[in-house]
């Protein structure tokens, strides 16, 4: 079975190496602030003991009055996934800072999140709109999106002119 | 002798194109016959399902999964299933963790056959390879056909449990067909792998580099080409494949030819497990009874199983209602993309569509 490694564990793991990182531990998951994020993702995936050189998978949840994004990264050698989460916290523009460079993999996982939820991600090389179209009125995957914002009904009269 | 003046051409592949396997787009940039760059273009079949989700109820979400991947629904019915059971804590009776993995596992023969006649369309193998391949999934669909009543999107798991228990006549045809798959397989590798043909394309092709698969979130056959032995069904088992016997295929260098034969292998230990699983298969209720508006309690979960694209995970966060707050999936033909541009940057066009067929994407579960 893949072991699930506790949030006190990793924040433990974490603190020791960077004390800087703002932690907050769950029972299954670590909370860390958005500045530290990318060098807390290299932590991870360098260190040997934790080895996650696996992104398993990225995905952001509405919170109403902030974004969370959800990290579950894994190491296939050791067979064990960590939880990793961060905020971000303003939700009219929320930004938070690309884990790219750390794992090629999140890149069409954050273009998703840009496109749906609408968070942009700092230092992606390449931040478009992965399934809906550029200039799409809105991002759907948001609690506050019920219809199409503006008046505009979806259709034809509206897809992109290439 | 003047120097020629070239420049850059650039094609857009799809989204109307047969080898795209649907509407798949990719702009891509030309010197002469060698690639230069690849950008993807997804979208066109995007349904938005992780926000119609939010509206409906756990159960209703199932006939979702099916539409995702259409080509094997029993596995991304069995992943729903797995993490809205993980979020509320409901137990499966043992007959229907059997069930699963017998649908399942006949799944996974279903979609390989599929891939690997398709990918031999591509290589340029016209239609006859695949009609080979489509005889053999008639047989499993026939299967699906008596047990639920549908071939393609089946929505026969349910949370619980499943929706059927198997008819009389299930056994013996099941039987029949387990006894004579693996001579069916033997039968291709006999016709398709020493083929001049497709050793010409297939191999030294789109090779992927293991530590590169392993960065991008690469799964399944794609990744265990590469030679990194990685199946969830053993490292971190579901349903009752910890009770079964089997081996894990892998690759020497990720080439598109290891793909091939990593998809041939794996439905010979598809087999292997069906038939442990018709033998071991106990009496009993095939599903526990669980309330039409399920409410499980607030909090969140991850369920992965390995489908046959590779890593199909469901993330569900509950706030308490009958509905889902977030329904997030993990697709494995979106993420098994990401290293395409890497794969096929500096070979020549004709190298791309059969690179792009091996990695065997469903852009159901592409765009969702």
């Amino acid at each position: 079975m893949t072991k699930l490694i506790p949030g006190s564990e990793t924040a433990a793991r974490i603190r020791a190496a960077l004390p800087d990182a703002e932690l907050e531990e769950a029972a299954d998951w670590v909370v860390v602030d958005a500045p530290h994020l990318v060098a807390v993702a290299t932590f991870l995936r360098d260190d040997p003991a934790l080895d996650c050189r696996y992104p398993t998978a990225i995905t952001a949840v509405d919170r109403l009055d902030h974004f969370e994004l959800v990290y579950y990264l894994s190491s296939l050698q050791r067979n064990h996934m960590l939880i990793l989460k961060t905020r971000a916290l303003d939700h009219e523009a929320p930004e938070a800072p690309s884990v790219v460079p750390v794992w090629y993999g999140a890149h069409p996982q954050e273009r998703e999140i840009y496109d749906l939820m609408g968070i942009r991600f700092s230092g992606h090389p390449f931040l478009k709109r992965i399934f809906l179209w550029e200039g799409f009125a809105g991002h759907p995957l948001r609690k506050d999106f019920l219809a199409l914002p503006g008046g505009q009904k979806p259709g034809l009269a509206h897809f992109p002119k290439e | 002798m003047p120097e020629l003046r070239t420049e850059p051409l650039v094609v857009n592949f799809g989204p109307q194109h047969p080898s795209t396997h649907g509407v798949f787009r990719m702009r891509v940039v030309l010197d002469g016959e060698r690639v230069v760059d690849v950008e993807m273009a997804m979208g066109y079949l995007h349904r938005s399902m992780e926000k119609l989700a939010e509206e409906r109820t756990y159960t209703q979400n199932i006939p979702f999964t099916d539409r995702m991947d259409y080509l094997s629904a029993m596995t991304g019915n069995l992943a729903y299933c797995l993490a809205a059971e993980k979020l509320a804590g409901i137990e499966v009776p043992e007959r229907a963790q059997y069930l699963r993995v017998i649908f399942a596992e006949l799944q996974r023969i279903a979609n390989h056959g599929m891939a690997i006649g398709i990918f031999l369309n591509d290589c340029g193998a016209w239609q006859t390879p695949v009609m080979y391949m489509l005889r053999e999934r008639e047989k499993v669909l026939d299967l699906f056909e008596m047990t639920c009543g549908a071939r393609l999107t089946t929505n026969y798991m349910r949370i619980g449990g499943v929706s059927f228990d198997i008819p009389e006549e299930f056994m013996p045809q099941a039987t029949a067909l387990v006894e004579e798959l693996p001579d069916r397989i033997a039968e291709y590798e006999g016709l398709l792998l020493e083929n001049e043909i497709l050793q010409a394309r297939a191999r030294d092709t789109g090779i992927l580099p293991a530590d590169l698969a392993i960065a991008s979130s690469v799964s399944g056959p794609v990744l265990r080409s590469t030679g990194v032995a990685w199946d969830i069904r053993k490292a971190d088992p579901y349903c009752v494949y910890d009770r079964m016997e089997f081996d894990i295929p892998v690759g020497y260098q990720g080439d598109n030819y290891d793909r091939l034969l990593v998809r041939m292998e794996e439905m010979r230990q598809s087999v292997r497990i069906i038939r442990q699983a018709l033998e071991q298969l106990p009496p009993g209720p095939f599903k526990t009874d669980i309330p039409l508006a399920l409410r499980p309690p607030v909090g969140e979960a991850y369920a992965r199983i390995e489908s046959p694209k590779g890593e199909l995970g469901f993330y569900l966060v509950s706030d308490g209602s009958p509905t889902p707050y977030r329904f997030h999936v993990r697709s494995p033909s979106l993420l098994n993309l990401t290293p395409l541009k890497e794969m096929t940057v500096g070979q020549t066009v004709a190298d791309l569509v059969v690179t792009l067929g091996s990695i065997d994407i469903n852009l159901g579960e592409v765009d969702r």
